[in-house]
């Protein structure tokens, strides 16, 4: 509702007054800056730290990626660079295992946390205990975490934690980040633990927003439970789903951690090689940081891409 | 003062404190490292860290004394944890330009530093008035640091690689202590009969990550007389029989023999950390990897002994030697420069002194009596008085190192960009470790290929 305050002119309720006169003419930047000095100041010191640590390294990365630096003399070389990195064989296997962790990361880490959620959600006590029980793995240090699953949990020998579970149940055991086929699932089973209590959390917030008043509605309408989460939970809880969602792949497409500690690096045959740790190894262990500069780019340019299509998505369902 | 003033005051100072600290940040001194007092100073390197308590009281000892004896010089020393061995660290310092004055490298560091145009050329400074002992360094380690007839290092230490062994893992399999396998074939029958002990011992254990795969690779291939680059370092030449052989020898022990334990995948400390524990009958390494078991992975000298490389049908046909130095940055004072190598020749190569003081290093936790650091060329008078030294002082069984040292094979440097190399070449040992279905000529041709990429890249 607008109210009108004058011919001409309206407002919204709520909205405070222009402190400028009305009229055609907006006041000069020196005079909106004089009179936002406080705001301003603070913005000079978040746009200093983004100029600093994150859009000057962004920048100087894509200009590195076209250079190239030997004794001490800086040249241009074009797209020598991205040839070079297209042309390593490791390059189309960590951008393979960076889908897989990803596609298997969003079915297991996105899944098993909402699912987790709508039971903590349904829990009448120790709601509280339960949630600490829940997010405490994400308090543990990413490497402690890790080495946990490294040398007790996926120990290849019979002494292994989950091939001593699995000799109990009479089921053959596995050589875990040792073999090929199974790196990938191992390396997506520690990062869902690792991280499923932030999620847990974000969920929870968003299912106890749904009002109370509609899960009644359709109790009343004989909706069981599955009926209920589809008709009710997962439509309330559309957009949280789609950010995490959208958040999930940008994450897990930059993977790094769970290579360089689990299968220290590569893996087996380049097993575990995702496009982050590739970076890593290409600038600081083949001494060729202008050739990691250009897989960045790489990286950059296709995470712009999901996020690009995430926008346009949730544009439109808005 | 009233809250928004107060608030706009602490606003204003925030900005203006993020913006200096920007500014600092971007600033380097500029003061050519001479004090008002007329004192020169040098930022160096590799200060032991603070959980090496006895390392680093000898190293502040050492500096406090170098400027007794020098009062017009200055030592700075900087402990950067894990940048003397660990190549990302260095990488990382190197590509920033924080590296010290004086900086530590490998010999295998060499092009990257000359790369990042950050390495001075010390040719002309580098003398037996700044060095005393200068003429009695190996001139093969002066050699491995320098490059186009420059010297851009000065090598503080070398090694050479041997069959490390476990004496009373040995003894409880009925293998003889005083007599390590010298060929591949004795490696296999030893390492069955320690594996045999069961316990998750290991027969022999191998590295295949963080690069301490294919530097192994290449002391393995040496030993069967091969050699990772064809002589003008241009292509890779190690897919051929003898590369072969030796992932051969390895996948045979690892699944025809099942010897080398469970676990793979093995980088420096994991190798380490299991022979401190017991659990590993044989390893190659250098003799100081004995002084790491002690020293940092809880292991005992006495449990330890070493053999020279074995090769495949007799002794091997070579072994790899590698070693470190000190670079110094470029734009440094002459002033500097000479201050910076009077510190080294003090602290690394004058024998009683630094690394050297060995009076001082007996009743530590510190090795005395290990075959290193091979730095004085044979016959030296640098060498003898070493060697003297080391004897009267030995606190480890000079024995245990005997058969290693009455054998010597032929010493084979590291090759050009050879940590680039090694990383290739880690998949191809972890290929042989992990799968038992591994194809070795698969794993050596893509090793190859990228190789040759990575060489074509670098030339």
């Amino acid at each position: 509702m607008a109210i009108t305050t004058a011919p001409g002119i309206t407002r919204t309720p709520g909205r405070p007054a222009s402190p400028y006169p009305s009229g055609p003419r907006r006041p000069g930047l020196g005079r909106r800056v004089r009179d936002n000095l406080t705001g301003h100041a603070f913005l000079i010191g978040a746009v200093a730290c983004f100029a600093f640590f994150s859009w000057y390294p962004m920048i100087r990365g894509v200009v590195m990626s076209f250079q190239r630096t030997r004794r001490g003399v800086t040249t241009w070389v074009g797209w020598d660079n991205y040839e070079r990195i297209l042309a390593d064989p490791s390059f189309w296997a960590a951008w393979k295992n960076t889908f897989s962790f990803t596609f298997l990361a969003l079915l297991l880490g996105y899944a098993v946390p909402f699912f987790v959620a709508i039971v903590l959600n349904e829990f009448r006590h120790a709601k509280g205990y339960l949630r600490i029980l829940v997010y405490l793995p994400v308090m543990l240090p990413p490497a402690s975490a890790l080495f946990l699953f490294k040398f007790y949990a996926y120990d290849p020998s019979d002494a292994g934690l989950f091939n001593s579970i699995l000799t109990a149940l009479h089921l053959p055991t596995s050589q875990w980040m040792q073999s090929a086929e199974m790196t990938m699932p191992a390396m997506v089973i520690a990062s869902t633990w690792m991280n499923m209590g932030g999620a847990v959390l974000i969920y929870l917030a968003a299912l106890q927003n749904i009002p109370g008043e509609l899960y009644e509605a359709a109790e009343l309408d004989g909706a069981g439970i599955w009926r209920r989460i589809r008709h009710v939970t997962i439509p309330q809880t559309r957009l949280i789903l789609a950010l995490l969602a959208m958040l999930q792949i940008v994450a897990t497409m930059q993977f790094f951690v769970e290579p360089l500690i689990l299968a220290n690096g590569t893996g087996t045959e380049d097993s575990a090689t995702s496009v982050a740790y590739l970076i890593y190894q290409h600038g600081f262990f083949q001494n060729d940081l202008n050739g990691a500069a250009a897989l960045g780019v790489i990286m950059l340019v296709v995470l712009a891409g999901f996020s690009a299509a995430y926008l346009r998505l949730s544009a439109r369902q808005d | 003062m009233s809250v928004p003033q107060y608030r706009r005051a602490a606003a204003l100072a925030l900005a203006a404190g993020l913006g200096l600290g920007l500014t600092a940040c971007s600033t380097k001194s500029d003061d050519g490292g001479t004090t008002a007092a007329g004192k020169v100073t040098i930022t160096v390197d590799c200060q032991p860290v603070g959980s090496q308590q006895e390392l680093l009281k000898n190293w502040n000892d050492d500096v406090a004394e170098f400027q007794r004896q020098n009062p017009d010089i200055v030592v700075k020393s900087v402990s950067v944890g894990e940048q003397c061995n660990n190549p990302p660290d260095f990488t990382a310092r190197l590509a920033g330009g924080t590296v010290t004055d004086v900086f530590y490298g490998y010999m295998t560091d060499l092009q990257q530093v000359l790369d990042s145009g950050q390495a001075m050329d010390l040719t002309g400074f580098v003398t037996k008035d700044t060095v005393p002992t200068w003429d009695s360094v190996d001139p093969a380690l002066k050699e491995a640091f320098s490059d186009g007839g420059k010297l851009y290092a000065v090598p503080v230490k070398n090694y050479s690689m041997g069959l490390v062994y476990n004496k009373v893992l040995f003894q409880r399999a009925g293998l003889d202590v005083n007599n390590p396998p010298k060929t591949w074939p004795e490696v296999r029958a030893a390492a069955k009969k320690i594996a045999a002990l069961g316990d998750g011992i290991a027969g022999y254990a191998e590295y295949s990550a963080g690069n301490t795969g294919g530097w192994h690779f290449t002391s393995l291939l040496y030993s069967q007389g091969g050699q990772v680059l064809t002589p003008d370092g241009k292509k890779a030449d190690f897919n051929n029989a003898l590369g072969r052989q030796v992932l051969q020898n390895l996948k045979d022990m690892r699944y025809g023999d099942n010897s080398m334990g469970a676990r793979q995948l093995l980088q420096w400390g994991d190798l380490l950390t299991n022979a401190g524990a017991g659990k590993v009958g044989m390893f190659v390494g250098a003799p100081d990897a004995t002084q790491a078991i002690v020293s940092q992975f809880q292991g005992t000298f006495q449990d330890w002994a070493m053999g020279p490389l074995p090769g495949q049908d007799g002794p091997a046909k070579g072994t790899l030697g590698g070693g470190e130095g000190y670079f110094f940055k470029k734009g440094l004072t002459p002033e500097q420069v000479e201050a910076g190598l009077k510190w080294i020749a003090y602290q690394k190569l004058t024998p009683g002194k630094g690394q050297f003081d060995y009076v001082r290093a007996k009743p530590q936790n510190y090795p005395v009596g290990l075959p290193q650091p091979l730095l004085f060329a044979g016959g030296s008078e640098a060498q003898k008085q070493e060697l003297e030294l080391r004897k009267a002082n030995a606190n480890v069984d000079t024995a245990n190192f005997a058969v290693f040292e009455a054998n010597p094979v032929p010493i084979k440097g590291e090759p050009r960009n050879a940590q680039a190399i090694y990383a290739v070449l880690d998949a191809a040992m972890s290929g042989v470790l992990t799968n038992p279905n591994a194809n070795i000529d698969a794993l050596l041709k893509t090793a190859e290929e990228k190789v040759n990429k990575l060489l074509a890249a670098q030339s």
